[in-house]
């Protein structure tokens, strides 16, 4: 017994095993480094490539413009689209059936419809009325009712004004948009804890500021990830705005070159470095947006947490 | 501060009087009648299940009540009685009387998104309408009260239980309650912690403050509470004085609940 006692208080040796050897990895690690070799061979061997083409015009005036277009029609489709997703998955978690009723309703229909269908719809609304005109339902019968004559209408605007362009594709993306944000954000506010409801109420916080308040930025954890995916899944969609026809957009401009050239690859390539990039860029933006609604969720220490720490350390050495 | 038997009753600070509450076809609670008196501190007991978070939730309308009346500070609870009927009172009345009783949870429902002493000056801020300076001085002070003066900005989830526990009374605290209102504020804690809550409870008490509080901790009942609620399948059963509650209960149910957490 003593003697165990003292062997096992020692500090005992250091261990050095020969280590397990991973033949397979090594195997699959070579085949990999021979297709990438094949596979890089052939871009730099095949003449139809055309590399110095393909970078003389990819960043030509005209693609500059459509990424330009590509882009600001991906992010204005899916700020509309988020605070549409939002208010329907609030109405959607109503207490009142009808409202409740009429967001499921939205969403089943917009989930329906494929965005191609929707854009071309929405493109040819000019036809269904020249004018659209904002003013009181039913203004007329109800002037005639009462024995008045007239209307109650104080905004005009011209359909084949309106629908046409970028104005109509991001009407269509962002209405079909909101219809998946919805759930995405439903999902998101039924993940809160709804002790969270309950302790905001009991401050007195009404139910409007609970939501923005409290329950909406912890449900962001849940709806960002996703929503990063639906916007990149917008950004490819844009290429659906032939559909309108939106031409000064990504894929119509660089198809237009390839087509005008001949050269169908150079250009198709030009367009899915294009489209791998400006993705990147979306993927960057949301890795911000996750660590700023991470707060308060991982053991992190936070800014002002560490300045407040080196300042009590800093105190305590004088 | 010791009984409200003898006080008008419209100077208590609770009155309640055949207060009923069913879930779907479950009476979950049947009948209560109580007084609290202001500066009272009433704890109250009973098995799992007997109703007793749910009578706290009444108290502040986080649960309607079905019969019976419930008043807080002389107001009846979440209605309005006129010509002989009583009215809904509106979120917005809802939310304002809220605002004078104090909750503390057993699980603490901080907002996790938030520093402890942005959870405390949120409901001051955005309710109350308090300047951010003068929420932020507030603030801290009342994390001071509670213990916790170098904790301001920690997020809930870096601090221990009944760190946690602590600030949502800061946070409670801050709205300046007349009334407050604990549903078992350390079942959540490890043992070792209990003390630094019930300890600031204390402190409040000894301030002053009305309380009603659910609570295990028998210790505590004797030593803080001025009144003990024994409460068992929706009812009062008992209530009294603590000590005597405690050592000399009067009815076989107060009795085999006490055998079996004494
Ligand atoms: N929201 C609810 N819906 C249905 N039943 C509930 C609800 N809240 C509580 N109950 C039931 O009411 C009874 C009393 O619960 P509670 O007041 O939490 O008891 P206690 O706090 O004394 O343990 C329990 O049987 C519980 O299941
Ligand atoms: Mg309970």
């Amino acid at each position: 017994m003593a003697t165990d006692t003292t062997t096992r208080s020692a500090s005992p040796e250091q261990i050095r095993a020969v280590p397990v050897r991973h033949p397979g990895r090594w195997v699959a690690a070579a085949v990999i480094a021979v297709l990438v070799a094949m596979f890089v061979h052939m871009l730099v061997t095949n003449p139809v490539f055309q590399w110095s083409f393909m970078v003389d015009n990819m960043f030509s005036a005209p693609v500059l413009r459509g990424a330009r277009t590509t882009l600001i029609m991906t992010v204005l489709a899916m700020v509309i689209g988020v605070l549409l997703g939002v208010v329907l998955a609030v109405m959607r978690l109503s207490p009142n059936p009808v409202v409740s009723g009429a967001a499921w309703v939205y969403v089943w229909f917009f989930r329906a419809i494929p965005r191609i269908v929707l854009l071309f719809f929405v493109a040819n609304l000019g036809a269904l009325y020249a004018t659209y005109q904002l003013g009181f339902p039913f203004d007329r019968q109800l002037m005639d009712l009462f024995g008045f004559s007239g209307d109650l209408r104080f905004l005009d605007l011209d359909g084949n004004q309106i629908f046409t362009g970028f104005t109509a594709g991001l009407i269509g993306l962002a209405l079909s948009e909101g219809a998946y944000m919805a759930e995405i954000v439903r999902a998101g506010i039924q993940s809160v804890d709804p002790g969270q409801t309950e302790a905001a109420s009991a401050l007195g916080m009404s139910r409007s500021t609970a939501m923005r308040r409290i329950v909406l930025p912890q449900a962001m954890r849940v709806i960002i990830p996703p929503t990063g995916n639906e916007t990149i899944a917008m950004l490819k969609d844009t290429s659906l705005l032939i559909a309108v026809p939106v031409t000064i957009e990504l894929n119509f401009q660089l198809r237009a070159i390839g087509s005008r050239t001949f050269q169908i690859i150079p250009m198709a390539v030009a367009s899915i470095l294009w489209y791998a990039a400006l993705a990147s860029l979306l993927m960057i933006g949301q890795h911000f947006l996750e660590k700023r609604f991470s707060r308060g969720f991982g053991a992190r220490e936070t800014r002002a947490q560490r300045a407040a720490r080196e300042a009590r350390e800093v105190g305590s050495t004088h | 501060m010791s009984t409200a038997a003898d006080m008008p009753a419209e100077q208590l600070m609770v009155r309640a009087e055949g207060v009923h509450k069913r879930f779907g076809h479950v009476e979950v609670l049947k009948g209560i009648d109580l007084a609290v008196a202001p500066r009272e501190v009433m704890c109250v007991i009973g098995p799992s299940g007997s109703g007793k978070s749910t009578f706290l939730r009444c108290i502040n309308h986080l649960e309607k009540v079905d019969a019976g009346r419930l008043w807080v500070d002389g107001r009846l609870v979440g209605y309005r009685e006129s010509g002989g009927k009583l009215h809904e009172l509106k979120d917005r009345e809802v939310a304002a009387q809220r605002r004078e009783i104090g909750m503390v949870f057993q699980r603490f429902h901080l907002f996790p998104h938030m520093t402890a002493l942005e959870n405390v000056i949120e409901a001051p801020q955005r309710v109350k309408g308090v300047g951010k300076q003068a929420a932020r001085a507030r603030g801290t002070e009342l994390l001071e009260r509670v213990g916790l003066g170098d904790r301001v900005h920690n997020y809930p989830n870096q601090l221990s239980g009944g760190q946690q526990q602590r600030v949502a009374i800061a946070r409670a605290l801050a709205m300046e309650p007349k009334l407050m209102l604990f549903d078992e504020p350390t079942s959540a804690l490890d043992p070792e912690l209990v003390g630094e809550v019930l300890d600031v409870m204390r402190g409040l008490a000894a301030d002053g403050m009305t309380m009603v509080v659910v609570t295990h901790e028998m210790g505590f009942a004797r030593e803080v509470g001025d009144t003990l609620v024994f409460m068992d399948d929706g009812v009062v059963v008992e209530s009294g004085a603590p000590r005597q509650v405690l050592t000399d209960p009067q009815h076989e149910r107060t009795r085999a609940f006490l055998s079996k957490v004494l």
